[in-house]
């Protein structure tokens, strides 16, 4: 049986991965992706700690977390259309008429 | 097992809030006069102001959600903000040709979000209000979407928001781990039962709320996104997520910290504070230089946070109750301010400068006299509400012995005097550059009349709203 520590461990790796995909990549995409990545981590530690602790509640707040995550997935993905329809690009680089 | 049907009075105004905001969706493919659904929308606010009033206290759904006077107090300051921003709105987007229906769904969509955060009394459920507000929101602020500016705003809140509330999530795992629930009240007994006080699972847990909420408040270091946003959104959309969310987020720290982590006063006091300072300060200051009127006030409302803060840090109920005063106030003078730069918008002409406000005095007094009033209450000069506002908090600040912080906060606040009161030294000591018509309409006109009425009435006789206050928090924290 795989231990409880070893299912934190893989969280917080994953979760850190994304955070750092986050604030290192340019591309709007993959740092979406990296987003997902870390509430995907959190899904990993929730239903090993409602495992472990034989409690229903982190279960149930994994469907939430997927159900939301999708939604915002559609959100997103909308107002980035929208965006390249003004300004064909994704590096978030040249997103910047606003600045200071 | 038998199913028990849950209590629905405590969840009154919430279930007609989406009833009605559902309708307007459904209505918007039929009416074609889409102020017909602003009216509608106020209409259907108003029955909900006066259910969340009667509403019994009471906790439903097995003590997730909570009705009680915090919750009815924060839900009123949503529905004010609501019923304000949708009588500014009107003619506005008509002027920036987005007069869509979905506009006033999706601002009720938000407010029922802020509304389950103010009662949410589980994680969980704080959760689903955040990310219903939050996404509302996103979508608002991308509704220009032929706009550049406007897309690229709801682009970089829609990034930043989802980064942040994987953090809110985090924590919330970490909590579930260590104390296996994630109702508020019971946290708060398993931390004294078990003697988790200084756990550090719990502490890194308190250090992520603070870094999500922080991102719903705009609390330097995470205010990145405020300026832009705040800039590039619809000025409407600005003036209703300057106060809405700002304030949810203020809810939802109240709620946490003093239910749940009330035995952690010293350490969450602690992140809390230097926060509270850095934000006054670099709010403040990166105002000054400023030219464009949103993006001042976008600052301003950074270091509004950082006030509004130094009330919660102190731990006691009179602390918390003197930031919901704040908030409060807040609201009337911000979307007052909000509408007077909404009024200046016309086709063809931005009106976000600041120097369009040169010599407004001349043509506009009337305008330019509520301009003052907003600008002198920002700055908190009395006899406005501001000045009872900041009073408030200060001296719970003081009461709680945090005197160095309300001595930055003093000085901040006349700091700001120049940014505010260039305003108005703009409108009333120069000369007029070029003709400035306004775009008005009998609702932006109800608007200006309640937002400067609030200022004034609350500055002259603040006592009812303080005592409000008071009394919507005892027994609670």
């Amino acid at each position: 049986m795989v231990s409880l520590n070893s299912y934190i461990v893989l969280s917080m790796i994953v979760f850190t991965i994304g955070v750092f995909g986050f604030l290192t990549r340019r591309n709007i995409i993959i740092m979406f992706i990296s987003v997902e990545l870390m509430l995907n981590a959190v899904n990993i530690s929730l239903v090993a700690f409602s495992f472990y602790l034989q409690d229903l509640r982190g279960h149930i707040l994994v469907f939430f977390i997927i159900s939301v995550a999708a939604a915002e997935a559609a959100i997103g993905l909308a107002i980035l259309i929208a965006f390249f329809r003004n300004k064909p690009t994704v590096n978030i680089d040249e997103i910047n008429i606003m600045k200071w | 097992m038998e199913f028990q049907f849950p209590n629905l009075g405590p969840i009154t105004p919430e279930l007609i809030m989406t009833g009605i905001a559902l309708f307007i969706l459904m209505a918007d493919l039929f009416i074609k006069k889409k102020e017909a659904l602003a009216f509608l929308g106020i209409i259907g606010t108003v029955i909900v102001v006066y259910y969340t009033l009667v509403t019994t206290a009471g906790t439903t759904f097995g003590g997730m959600f909570v009705s009680d006077g915090y919750s009815t107090f924060f839900k009123l300051l949503f529905l004010i903000n609501l019923i304000l921003t949708i009588l500014i709105s009107v003619k506005y987007i008509t002027v920036e040709k987005m007069n869509l229906g979905e506009y006033y769904a999706f601002i009720l969509f938000s407010t029922l979000g802020m509304m389950i955060m103010a009662s949410a009394r589980d994680l969980i459920l704080i959760y689903l209000g955040l990310e219903l507000m939050a996404m509302s929101t996103y979508i608002l602020a991308a509704f220009i979407r032929n706009d550049i500016k406007s897309t690229e705003a709801a682009m970089k809140y829609f990034m930043l928001g989802a980064f942040s509330s994987a953090f809110l999530l985090y924590g919330i795992a970490m909590i579930y781990g260590t104390t296996g629930t994630t109702e508020l009240k019971s946290i708060a007994t398993y931390i004294s039962k078990n003697g988790l006080i200084g756990n550090k699972t719990l502490i890194l847990s308190i250090i992520f709320f603070v870094v999500s909420f922080g991102f719903k408040i705009a609390a330097v270091p995470f205010h990145m996104w405020a300026p832009d946003v705040y800039e590039g959104a619809p000025t409407s959309i600005t003036a209703f997520m300057s106060v809405g969310p700002k304030a949810a987020g203020f809810s939802i720290i109240g709620r946490v910290f003093y239910e749940a982590f009330g035995s952690f006063h010293v350490e969450w006091s602690n992140i809390l504070l230097p926060l509270s300072i850095l934000t006054m300060v670099i709010g403040n200051v990166i105002a000054i230089s400023q030219t464009n009127i949103k993006r001042m006030l976008a600052y301003s409302s950074i270091a509004h946070a950082g006030y509004a803060l130094l009330g919660v840090i102190t731990g006691t109920p009179e602390g918390i109750a003197s930031t919901m005063n704040y908030l409060m106030i807040y609201a009337f003078m911000n979307i007052g301010a909000f509408s007077i730069v909404i009024m200046l918008r016309k086709e063809g002409f931005s009106g976000v400068n600041i120097e369009d406000y040169k010599g407004l005095a001349k043509n506009h007094p009337l305008t330019s006299a509520m301009m003052l009033i907003f600008m002198f209450s920002l700055t908190g000069i009395p006899p406005t509400a501001g000045f009872i506002g900041k009073f408030y908090v200060f001296m719970e600040a003081i009461n709680a012995g945090y005197i160095i912080p309300v001595i930055i906060a003093v000085i901040m606040s006349v700091i700001s005097a120049y940014f505010y009161l260039r305003i108005v030294m703009y409108m009333y000591m120069q000369d007029p550059e070029q003709e400035i018509t306004l775009t008005t309409s009998p609702a932006m006109g109800l608007a200006l009349i309640i937002t400067t009425a609030g200022t004034l009435i609350i500055g002259v006789l603040p006592s009812f709203l303080v005592d409000f206050a008071k009394r919507s928090i005892v027994g609670i924290f």
